[in-house]
């Protein structure tokens, strides 16, 4: 059934090209509610979540032993249903496209059918191609309906995509040939015992090149850049679904199959982890343009999931898994208010000059989310990410305390930075005597778009929100399908 | 062995130069007959195609100078193909000769079944000179365009010197065993004397030549860029598979023994790197030097350097597995690179120019050819789902089983930095034609159904060897011995 959210995605794609302008959004609102539907119906359906459980397997190149394999287990469910909840919400977002609607969308709705792909795929080839399938819509989208130097954002963002896909196929190709060459199904490679020196090689080239994407420390510059520049929903979904691709398959692909490797060169992640957190979070502290922020804070909240995955325990992994879902509502979040909420209606994005607009009196909508998400994004306690990060911290204190200590220290500069973009973005004592009239919002000088937040808007914003509350007041039932996966993984005990 | 038997044999090139004559006749006959002369020659490309089908799947006349295979015939098939989607291109020609110009296109055609279908040194020669020459003269055609005289000289001279080359190391190689016919060769080479190596590079340099390898390449931008579209996607198609198959044949079956290895600590002198130093030659020069065009033709020529070089790798690493890999990637490449110089052919023929700036708005004024234009430049990027993605990942795959201990490790990760590179480049073309600004009045591009159709089939095909590559790989190894 879960395997719907694959061809339902590619499919709405697919008939976009052919349906009028004014169809569009619909077209892309139902593929993405369908694709929610499906992922809910499985994600509470599913039983036993500890097993990679078979979906749909069939052969598809004979000669070199690929197949068509999909399988879930309790960490694919709980992708898919962020990617879900990030994809429907991307849309709402974008209900006011007027540029070329159709073109967007299916760019839109291809990022969002690759990424189920990655999450439900079993055998490697397969994953790699729908990794490497979600490289391109990312350049158009971002290049096309960007704003603030789109084509450099979009170009720097797709080569290092590129790049560390690149990385990733030679440890693919190495793994494949290694292993007989007769097949890449994840389940019986993992039960193929690869040469300890082997592993000691492969594995740093395989990881790094899936946490390309995830954003690792210092291959991390893509995203802010990247981030800034993409319209409203490419940075939703950047942040949301794109960066969790790197980091699962590091997971699935690379820690799974080499377990070993992932021994010698647990530290060295960690470290890197750790870097990521502090390093990012200094930087977004010195930002002016507040999606600068943002995406600094992204690279902050993917250095834990890096963290967690690094320490090799299994409430840590499960804690990062957690923190993937997490961080994908969040940011999603965070990017939705600035870029559309905010930008669309003020033409800026200078946290000085947003400070003189009194725009939690103008915005009270935009406000509240945004409060929510700040909240949840510095680890308060009823959100999300501090359920997330308090699980991936008590898992990692057993191994490594000083990587605790220096984590809590960023967590000090991630909400000193989210308390200072708040600040400055709604709640400024230096705000003018700017006044609504009859509805209107008289922020833009042109007067080119000056709306009240619009019902999409809510309804996309109170789904995110519902989420990360959601998830924060009850991580249970989250975990109880995460970490029964995470137990059942090879890495553990090799 | 009778006459009859040969003719039997040699029916799809019989097949092939009565309709060349034929359609010669046409054309001279009536100077506006050119959809008749199309017709004709698309007619007898199908028929000839037929002819391959019919024949046995096994046999060999006069000691190998025309071999019957099913690897044979699989690419006298495929040149086929190639040629009628050229027969199809050379409907945008505005000329008045479009019968001599369909008449040397299937000359050319003979010429590379010929090269396709011997396993023997001297028919392989007059095999590269008849498609050869036929190639000068279609690459000069337009005589209208000075460029494109430019284009046919060079391929000329560049061509005729590689041709001297490979006759004099042919010569040599007779001159040491005794026979032209390959699998003899192979039976008879030893140890590599200084004669030998003469021998073998002279005779790798008229084939380095044809498929546009650094440093035998400096041909393929001039080329490229002058000669008349349909022109340059045969020389860039089917003229590079059919050299691959022989290249492959010569160097597996003819000097089979003095292959020697690539491998980084385990070099072993033999023709295994001297092919090594071509491809990353090729892959590093083609690459870098892309980045820096302008013209989308060019661009293309740089590009195909470069993938003659990522093509190469298949044949370095050896082995049935790596020629196979080889044969797949130099055939998706061929339909695709034929599908973009149809597209690039018909922007030019709209816009007068095949620069960048040319292509801007093409989104607009022709989206399916936009539609049709990204995913050939997408499968030359190597992305899934598209051939060129899976025709690397065999390539390297092979490339790095048969290395030994990753010995060709080197080679791959060369290759991965120079897909890195190409992919850039690649995404400007799509830039240029999807998110660059065009002027709002520009108006749509006037295309028959045909063209249309042939590109779009073209657009599926390559999508379909990437979704579904099994078949033809299957194809392929089951047709190798």
């Amino acid at each position: 059934m879960i395997a719907w959210t694959i061809y339902v995605t590619f499919g709405g794609a697919l008939l976009l090209l052919f349906l009028p302008h004014v169809l569009a959004r619909w077209m892309a609102l139902l593929a993405s509610l369908t694709g929610f539907v499906i992922s809910l119906n499985a994600f509470f359906a599913t039983g036993d979540s500890g097993t990679f459980k078979t979906i749909v397997q069939l052969p598809w190149i004979r000669g070199l032993g690929f197949e068509y394999h999909l399988a879930a287990d309790g960490i694919s469910l709980t992708m898919c249903l962020v990617t879900s909840l990030t994809a429907v919400s991307a849309v709402l977002f974008s209900w006011d496209v007027e540029e070329r609607p159709n073109e967007f969308f299916f760019w839109l709705l291809l990022v969002v059918g690759g990424s189920y792909g990655v999450f439900l795929s079993a055998d490697l080839f397969l994953l790699f191609v729908f990794y490497e399938l979600v490289i391109v819509p990312k350049y158009f989208l971002i290049a096309i309906w960007g704003s603030t130097n789109k084509e450099y954002g979009a170009m720097k963002l797709t080569l290092y995509s590129f790049f560390g896909g690149a990385l990733a196929l030679i440890g693919i190709i190495a793994i494949y040939v290694t292993a007989g060459g007769a097949t890449l199904d994840l389940q019986q490679l993992a039960q193929f015992k690869f040469a300890p020196q082997f592993q000691s090689w492969v594995f740093p080239i395989l990881f790094l090149g899936f946490a390309v994407l995830a954003g690792i420390w210092p291959l991390h510059t893509w995203a802010p850049t990247g981030h800034v520049a993409a319209p409203t929903a490419g940075s939703m979904l950047l942040a949301g679904i794109v960066m969790k691709l790197g980091a699962y398959a590091a997971l699935r692909v690379a820690m799974n199959l080499l377990p070993l490797g992932f021994q010698m060169w647990s530290k060295w992640i960690l470290v890197l982890g750790v870097i990521g957190i502090v390093y990012a979070a200094g930087v977004a502290l010195r930002q002016r343009d507040l999606k600068f922020v943002i995406g600094y804070s992204s690279v902050s909240h993917m250095g834990f999931v890096l963290l967690g995955l690094a320490s090799a325990n299994a409430l840590a992994v499960g804690g990062a898994v957690l923190q993937m879902f997490s961080h994908g509502v969040i940011a999603a979040l965070l990017f939705a208010v600035a870029g559309r909420m905010i930008y669309r209606r003020t033409h800026t994005r200078d946290l000085d000059a947003l400070s003189k607009m009194n725009l939690s009196k103008l915005l009270p909508f935009a406000a509240f989310s945004f409060v929510i998400a700040s909240a949840a994004s510095m680890g308060i306690p009823g959100f999300s990410g501090f359920a997330a990060e308090i699980t991936i911290l008590l898992g990692v204190w057993k191994a490594y305390p000083v990587a605790v200590l220096v984590t809590g220290a960023g967590m000090v500069l991630v909400a000193a930075f989210t308390l200072r973009a708040l600040k400055k973005t709604f709640f400024s004592d230096a705000a003018t005597a700017v006044r609504t009239q009859q509805g209107r919002v008289p922020l833009d000088p042109d007067w080119s778009e000056q709306s009240p937040i619009s019902a999409a808007e809510k309804w996309g914003a109170s789904l995110l929100m519902f989420a990360t509350l959601a998830a924060g007041l009850y991580p249970k039932f989250l975990l109880d399908r995460i970490l029964p996966a995470v137990e059942a993984m090879h890495f553990l005990k090799p | 062995m009778n006459y009859f038997e040969l003719l039997r044999l040699a029916a799809p090139e019989a097949v092939l130069v009565v309709t060349a004559l034929l359609v010669l006749a046409l054309g001279l006959l009536n100077g506006r007959a050119s959809g008749l002369c199309s017709g004709v020659a698309a007619a007898g490309l199908l028929f000839a195609s037929s002819a391959v089908l019919m024949l046995p799947a096994q046999a060999t006349l006069f000691h190998g100078m025309l071999v019957i295979t099913p690897l044979v015939a699989l690419f006298k098939v495929v040149c086929l193909a190639l040629a009628f989607f050229t027969v199809i291109l050379a409907r945008q020609l505005d000329t008045p000769h479009h019968g001599e110009y369909l008449a040397l296109l299937l000359l050319a055609t003979v010429g590379l079944m010929l090269l396709v279908g011997s396993e023997e040194l001297l028919v392989i020669f007059i095999g590269l000179e008849l498609t050869g020459l036929s190639l000068y003269v279609m690459a000069g055609f337009d005589k209208n365009d000075v460029r494109s005289a430019e284009a046919g000289l060079k391929y000329f001279l560049f061509g005729s010197t590689a041709s001297a080359f490979t006759l004099f190391g042919i010569s040599l190689i007779y001159g040491m065993t005794g026979t032209t016919g390959l699998a003899a060769i192979g039976g008879k080479l030893g140890a590599i004397t200084p004669l030998l190596a003469a021998g073998m590079v002279m005779t790798l340099i008229g084939f380095a030549f044809k498929i546009a390898a650094a440093p035998f390449h400096l041909w393929a931008p001039d080329t490229y860029q002058g000669a008349p579209a349909p022109s340059v996607a045969f020389i860039a198609s089917a003229s590079k598979v059919a050299s691959f198959v022989v290249l492959g044949k010569i160097v597996l079956i003819g000097f089979g023994p003095a292959q020697g290895t690539a491998a980084w600590h385990a070099m072993v002198a033999g023709w295994a790197p001297l092919l090594a130093a071509l491809a990353a030659l090729s892959i590093l020069i083609g690459n870098l030097v892309a980045l820096a065009q302008t013209n989308v033709r060019r661009l293309l020529a740089y590009s195909a350097v470069a993938h003659a070089g990522y093509t190469l790798l298949g044949l370095v690493a050896g082995g049935r597995e790596g020629f196979s890999a080889t044969l797949f990637y130099t055939t998706t490449y061929a339909f695709t690179l034929v599908g973009a110089f149809g597209v690039v052919g018909l922007v030019r023929r709209e816009t007068g120019g095949d620069d960048f700036v040319h292509f801007v708005g093409l989104r607009r004024r022709a989206p399916w050819l936009a539609g049709c234009m990204a995913v050939f430049m997408l499968s030359l990027a190597g992305l899934p789902p598209l051939a060129g993605f899976f025709g690397k990942f065999y390539l390297f795959s092979a490339a790095l089983r048969i290395g030994g201990n990753h010995g060709l490790l080197w080679l791959v990760v060369l290759a991965l930095f120079g897909s890195l590179i190409s992919f850039y480049y690649y995404l400007m073309v799509l830039k240029v034609i999807f998110v660059d600004k065009a002027a709002d009045n520009l108006p749509t591009f006037k295309l028959d159904f045909l063209q249309r159709a042939s590109i779009a089939l073209l657009a599926v095909i390559v999508l379909f060897l990437g979704l579904f590559p099994g078949g033809l790989v299957w194809q392929i190894t089951s047709s190798l011995p």
